[in-house]
């Protein structure tokens, strides 16, 4: 089957496409993109969440933290298997990024503050991604879905330590309620942009592939439905006074901003460079170490 | 050299393919297998195999459509019918 | 004795901070993955000493002045580079293996911090073997070898000496800390110090 007409039909009435499979240009095209931006959003949100590896604390929080970004280098590890059977090599992924040529996920490029920020992090970062790759585990290309059962199986603590993080905080002192809010109130923003812009489904090639199976205004809606009631039930405010449910189910809010979106994703967030170069860094200082053990 | 990873989540259970690692050795592939597929106990044992050692094998020939040997190559209904029916007007 | 074991979760919770800094920025990632789980497990280690000689682990962990802590210099260097990472982890796996199994007759967790380092030594004999021939990592041995003497009492540096096949040398004795100890007690605390004493985190 060598048709593009007819692998559009295939993909769209739920067919399984492996990695030997005949794919149009296209389609292999936009999924290594995706499934390479997904690898190093991955790799890039450790960092921020690196620093507080080191100030945990608490033994059980450095632990919990340690563990949950040791799950997200584990998921870039797989991503990139993906995509390096698909024809990247990992070496040019990782070179591409730290070069500024690649994308990665909004939220990876906003500077983390305080340890209220571990926490909005772990509980609603992760449940905004989490709720995206859910909805890839259908993904058309087979070894990407496959992975994506490992990835949400290990998310699941992720939330909850979250979501732990946060109640200890806000059933703490007043000071440290205020760190949760003040991180909130700087999330807010990012959060709402992470599904990416409202592009109808059908106008989506990562949804006509079927490599998304889901519209990115349907993602947000259900981050919405998901979260805001765990929000306001802890007596957080969201610093969105449009944000309401409407009688139908559907979520209101103020248009995110879809230009800093933008701006932010093609490499000009407030802590892009510094991360990369951050990374650039080590890649380059152990550079013989891949040489001496990867040489077989 | 890539290995192939398959996972036995409990012993009994067959070992399915669970992903791949890339290792110099079967000594880094074991370490890094472990890790990967078995830090959170999720695995009771793991089998690495070289991708070269795998043999590929698909497509069988099925042309003529072989009902004898499948359950759906039966159809008793109507023939189990009648023999009851033939059993109840006998002794009936 | 527990000053020896103070000693011991003091090596393990050091360590462990130390080899946590590695997360995201290891030569490769299925060894960031690796190490990460070793950091993991030597502060489970740590808390679990810890919790011999007291009921708050915490605070024994983070609340004490940087020069009541009894870890040993090797633990506290700051070495962010592979061959003096690499060259540490493996020099003090074979120095530990000889502490924790003389522990094991009078300190039952002892045994079960032993089965987890299994692996832990493993990894390291992995690395050494593939290292051993690179003058950066043989350098980096050769550097660290007198801190490695120092994790353990005299009497058991022969048997050290003997295992890293090394001529045993003056040691680093515990009781000195490295210039970035304090630093490290800094940053590891930051948090838990911005809240009162007993706050829950």
């Amino acid at each position: 089957m060598r048709d593009e007409q007819a692998f559009l039909e295939y993909v769209q009435g739920g067919g399984q496409v492996e990695t030997g499979d005949w794919m149009p240009d296209d389609y292999r095209a936009k999924l290594v993109k995706f499934i390479e931006m997904h690898g190093n959003s991955e790799l890039m949100g450790v960092l921020p969440e690196r620093e507080w590896i080191l100030r945990a604390p608490t033994l059980q929080r450095k632990l919990a933290l340690t563990a949950k970004v040791q799950d997200e280098v584990g998921h870039a590890q797989l991503i990139y298997r993906v995509v390096e059977d698909l024809g990247k090599p990992r070496e040019r992924c990782l070179a591409d990024l730290v070069d500024g040529k690649a994308k990665f996920h909004n939220v990876f490029h906003y500077p983390t503050k305080t340890w209220g920020d571990v926490g909005v992090i772990a509980w609603l970062v992760d449940a905004a991604a989490i709720i995206s790759q859910k909805a890839l585990l259908k993904c058309s290309y087979a070894p990407y879905a496959r992975i994506m059962k490992k990835i949400c199986w290990e998310e699941s603590f992720h939330i909850l330590h979250g979501r732990d993080v946060i109640l200890a905080m806000v059933t703490g002192t007043p000071e440290q309620f205020e760190l949760v809010q003040e991180a909130l109130n700087r999330w807010w923003g990012p959060l709402m942009q992470f599904h990416g812009n409202p592009i109808p489904k059908d106008e989506d090639p990562m949804y006509v592939w079927r490599i998304k199976s889901q519209g990115n205004e349907d993602a947000r809606q259900q981050f919405l439905e998901g979260y805001v009631p765990q929000i306001w039930e802890l007596g957080l405010t969201v610093p969105d006074p449009n944000l309401r449910r409407r009688n139908d189910g559907a979520w209101e809010y103020s248009e995110p901003d879809w230009d800093e979106l933008k701006h932010v994703v093609t490499g000009h967030g407030p802590r892009t460079e510094e991360r990369l170069a951050f990374r650039r860094r080590f890649l380059d200082q152990e550079q013989w170490v891949r040489d001496a053990v990867l040489a077989a | 050299m890539i290995y192939e990873v398959f996972r036995q989540e409990r012993k009994g259970q067959a070992f399915e393919h669970a992903g791949s690692v890339v290792a110099p050795d079967a000594e880094f592939a074991e370490a890094w297998a472990r890790e990967q597929y078995g830090r959170r106990g999720e695995s009771n044992a793991l089998w690495l195999v070289p991708r070269e050692a795998i043999h590929d094998v698909e497509g069988w020939a099925d042309e003529f459509d072989l009902k004898y040997r499948r359950v759906d190559g039966y159809s008793i209904k109507a023939r189990l019918k009648e023999a009851r029916e033939r059993a109840s007007a006998r002794t009936g | 004795m527990n000053e020896l074991l103070l000693g011991l979760a003091d090596d393990e919770l050091v360590i462990g901070w130390r080899d946590s800094e590695w997360t995201g920025i290891a030569p490769m990632l299925e060894e960031d993955v690796a190490f990460s789980s070793i950091a993991q497990n030597e502060i489970g280690h740590a808390r679990a000493v810890y919790e011999l000689l007291t009921d708050d682990a915490d605070a024994l962990a983070f609340d004490r002045a940087p020069g009541e802590y009894r870890c040993a210099p090797l633990v506290q260097l700051h070495l962010l580079e592979w061959a003096h990472t690499i060259a540490r982890r493996w020099l003090y796996e074979v120095a530990d293996e000889i502490r924790i199994t003389a522990l094991m007759a009078d300190v039952p967790v002892a045994a079960k911090i032993n089965r987890e380092e299994a692996y832990h030594r493993m990894h390291a004999q992995m690395w050494h073997e593939r290292l051993r021939d690179e003058p950066r990592f043989r350098d980096a041995v050769t550097e660290l070898w007198p801190f490695a003497l120092g994790v353990l009492l005299p009497e058991q540096r022969a048997e050290l000496s003997s295992r890293a096949a090394l001529d045993e040398v003056a040691a680093i004795e515990r009781g000195t800390f490295d210039d970035s100890f304090s630093a490290l007690l800094h940053e590891m605390t930051i948090v838990r110090r911005s809240a009162p004493a007993g706050a829950q985190w």
